[in-house]
């Protein structure tokens, strides 16, 4: 962004790091943390190779909720699977088409794929056009896809506009 | 040990015991599940709720007794970023080593050479 600020969200992640470290909120700390806050993003802006911008910082915010969300409901699902002893699971390997690019993105829907139960990304295919999911109890590979499609890439998509 | 009111001692006891729950469940998935790919799920995942579960009720409490406490929400921002890492490292090593699938696992890929080691060339 600016000269100064180069990182204004990594700025503000950092103050709130440093205030929940300190589990207090007081002014001193507050500009003590602002100050560590301006000075770690200009001091390691070199030695980060990737320029990433928020374009809808809501719309994080909100991806953040429905995360939550999602994973409280999933895991019900999951233990529902693990405790029940008469349902039987149908595990699956499916490649997942990768729409958006870049790494950061791609990074963070594999990590939500991984943090929803029920499925972990596994591998990255080689070109890195795709993601290999191995789902815990699949019944209709293509439904999940979409469904991941619309609930976290389409939200991706929008957030970074890659 | 302080004494709490009545509403909070519920709603601490009932998040701990969600987050205890949980994450026995996750240990009881560990045992019973079929092969390796599906029992990583078990742990992985249950550990997200297990631990939210158990930092909801640490913060309530020291919310409570003696000043607002947020600090554990960094266990689970750490969580949340090692968690699916560490998932993802085990699932590779699973991949690599031809780990035996259960035989009703549906294998969907459509390039496995995408995902297989380099050969030798």
């Amino acid at each position: 962004m600016s000269k100064f600020i180069p990182a204004p969200w990594l700025s503000l992640f950092l103050l709130v790091f440093w205030l929940l470290l300190q589990n207090s909120i007081t002014p001193g700390l507050i500009v003590l943390g602002a100050v560590f806050a301006l000075l770690i993003p200009l001091y390691t802006n070199r030695a980060r190779d990737f320029r990433l911008t928020l374009h809808r910082p809501l719309k994080a915010l909100q991806y953040i909720v429905l995360l939550i969300i999602d994973i409280i409901l999933s895991n019900f699902n999951i233990a529902a699977i693990i405790l029940l002893p008469q349902r039987k699971v149908k595990p699956a390997l499916i490649e997942y088409p990768l729409d958006i690019t870049g790494e950061i993105p791609t990074t963070i829907l594999a990590s939500t794929i991984s943090l929803t139960p029920g499925t972990i990304t596994a591998e990255v295919s080689r070109d890195g056009r795709s993601l290999l999911i191995h789902g815990l109890n699949v019944q209709d590979p293509e439904a999940m896809i979409e469904q991941i499609k619309n609930r976290y890439e389409r939200r991706l998509k929008e957030i970074f506009q890659c | 040990m302080a004494t709490l009111p009545v509403w909070a001692d519920w709603l601490i006891s009932f998040f701990v015991l969600l987050g205890a729950g949980f994450a026995f469940v996750g240990s009881v998935g560990l045992v019973r599940l079929p092969d390796f790919m599906s029992r990583l799920h078990a742990p992985t995942k249950s550990t997200t709720l297990g631990v939210g579960g158990i930092i909801i009720g640490s913060s309530l409490y020291f919310s409570v007794t003696t000043h607002f406490s947020a600090h554990e929400l960094l266990i689970a921002i750490f969580l949340f970023l090692t968690a699916p890492i560490s998932a993802h490292l085990l699932a590779k090593a699973g991949l690599h080593l031809h780990l035996k699938l259960i035989s009703n696992t549906q294998d969907l890929r459509k390039k496995p050479e995408q995902y297989a080691d380099r050969e030798a060339d």
